[in-house]
């Protein structure tokens, strides 16, 4: 039996055996669930279905992060008298190879105040990115690549 | 506890979609200024849902309020991303104290002016 499809179940058992038929019901009992999974499964090698489930939770809880994170910086930014800002446009070489890969990431990056995509190079190799923090270039593509970029490939691989 | 969770909720998305406002104002060119638009107000207008939601505390609303969030966070990238790429290609210069222009640099924009200046797609 697939791992999603086990997890699916035992959610089913939790609301059954619980009596909560609701929505919260059947989530509470889909992470206890996949607790129970993974524990059982620990050991014996990560299935793909629980390594991507880690990998797409922490990839949520990152990108909340980073979220707030910026957008108290941007937030200062704009209620302190003085421009802090140093911006322009830099490039960032691509390792991420499919549209929805390229797609996802460009979409992020946006998201995370400071920083806008504004055009993938016609050969997909490189992705040109505003931002308004450049205090050291090399510092903030490392960023984008080792912290996005490395997530987005965890999530669809 | 709830009420003061829902509290912080609205008066932190009211906060960021103000300094949202703010931003359109002070900030000195295009693509900071879509900067603070687009990510501000998301947040914004998230905590304000999820404030909501916990509120109303109904599966309905809920559901409503998820997929309405979902739909801004797919939706408002995108509308800032083809608007900060044609205005670069149109020619909205960049503020004076920028440092660095890769794009610029890198001959993508000449490539596109040979071929007639267009903003395809």
């Amino acid at each position: 039996m697939t791992p999603f499809l086990s997890n699916i179940l035992l959610a089913l058992a939790w609301v059954a055996l619980t009596g909560t038929y609701t929505a919260g019901g059947f989530f509470t009992g889909a992470v206890v669930g996949f607790l129970v999974l993974w524990i059982a499964r620990r050991g014996r090698g990560t299935t793909g279905y629980l390594s991507k489930i880690q990998a797409v939770a922490g990839f949520i809880l990152f990108f909340v992060r980073e979220l707030v994170l910026a957008n108290l910086r941007v937030a200062h930014d704009i209620l302190t008298p003085r421009h802090h800002m140093t911006p322009g446009i830099v490039a960032v070489p691509l390792d991420v190879e499919s549209d929805l890969e390229i797609t996802v990431l460009a979409t992020i990056i946006t998201l995370t105040p400071g920083t806008l995509s504004l055009h993938v190079a016609d050969d997909r190799r490189t992705l040109y990115v505003h931002s308004m923090y450049i205090d050291d270039p090399e510092a903030l593509v490392r960023g984008i690549k080792e912290g996005f970029e490395r997530r987005v490939r965890e999530v669809f691989r | 506890m709830r009420d003061t969770i829902i509290a912080i909720l609205l008066g932190g998305g009211t906060f960021f979609a103000v300094v949202a406002a703010i931003g359109v104002v002070r900030f000195p060119d295009l693509y900071m200024r879509l900067s603070a638009t687009t990510k501000a107000s998301t947040l914004g207008a998230s905590l304000i849902l999820g404030g909501v939601a916990l509120f109303f505390d109904d599966a309905a609303v809920t559901g409503k309020i998820a997929a309405i969030i979902v739909f801004i966070v797919l939706t408002a990238p995108v509308a800032a991303h083809m608007l900060g790429r044609a205005a670069y290609f149109s020619g909205v210069p960049l503020w004076k104290e920028s440092v660095r222009d890769d794009l610029g640099a890198s001959g993508e924009w000449c490539k596109r002016e040979e071929e007639g200046g267009g903003t395809e797609g």
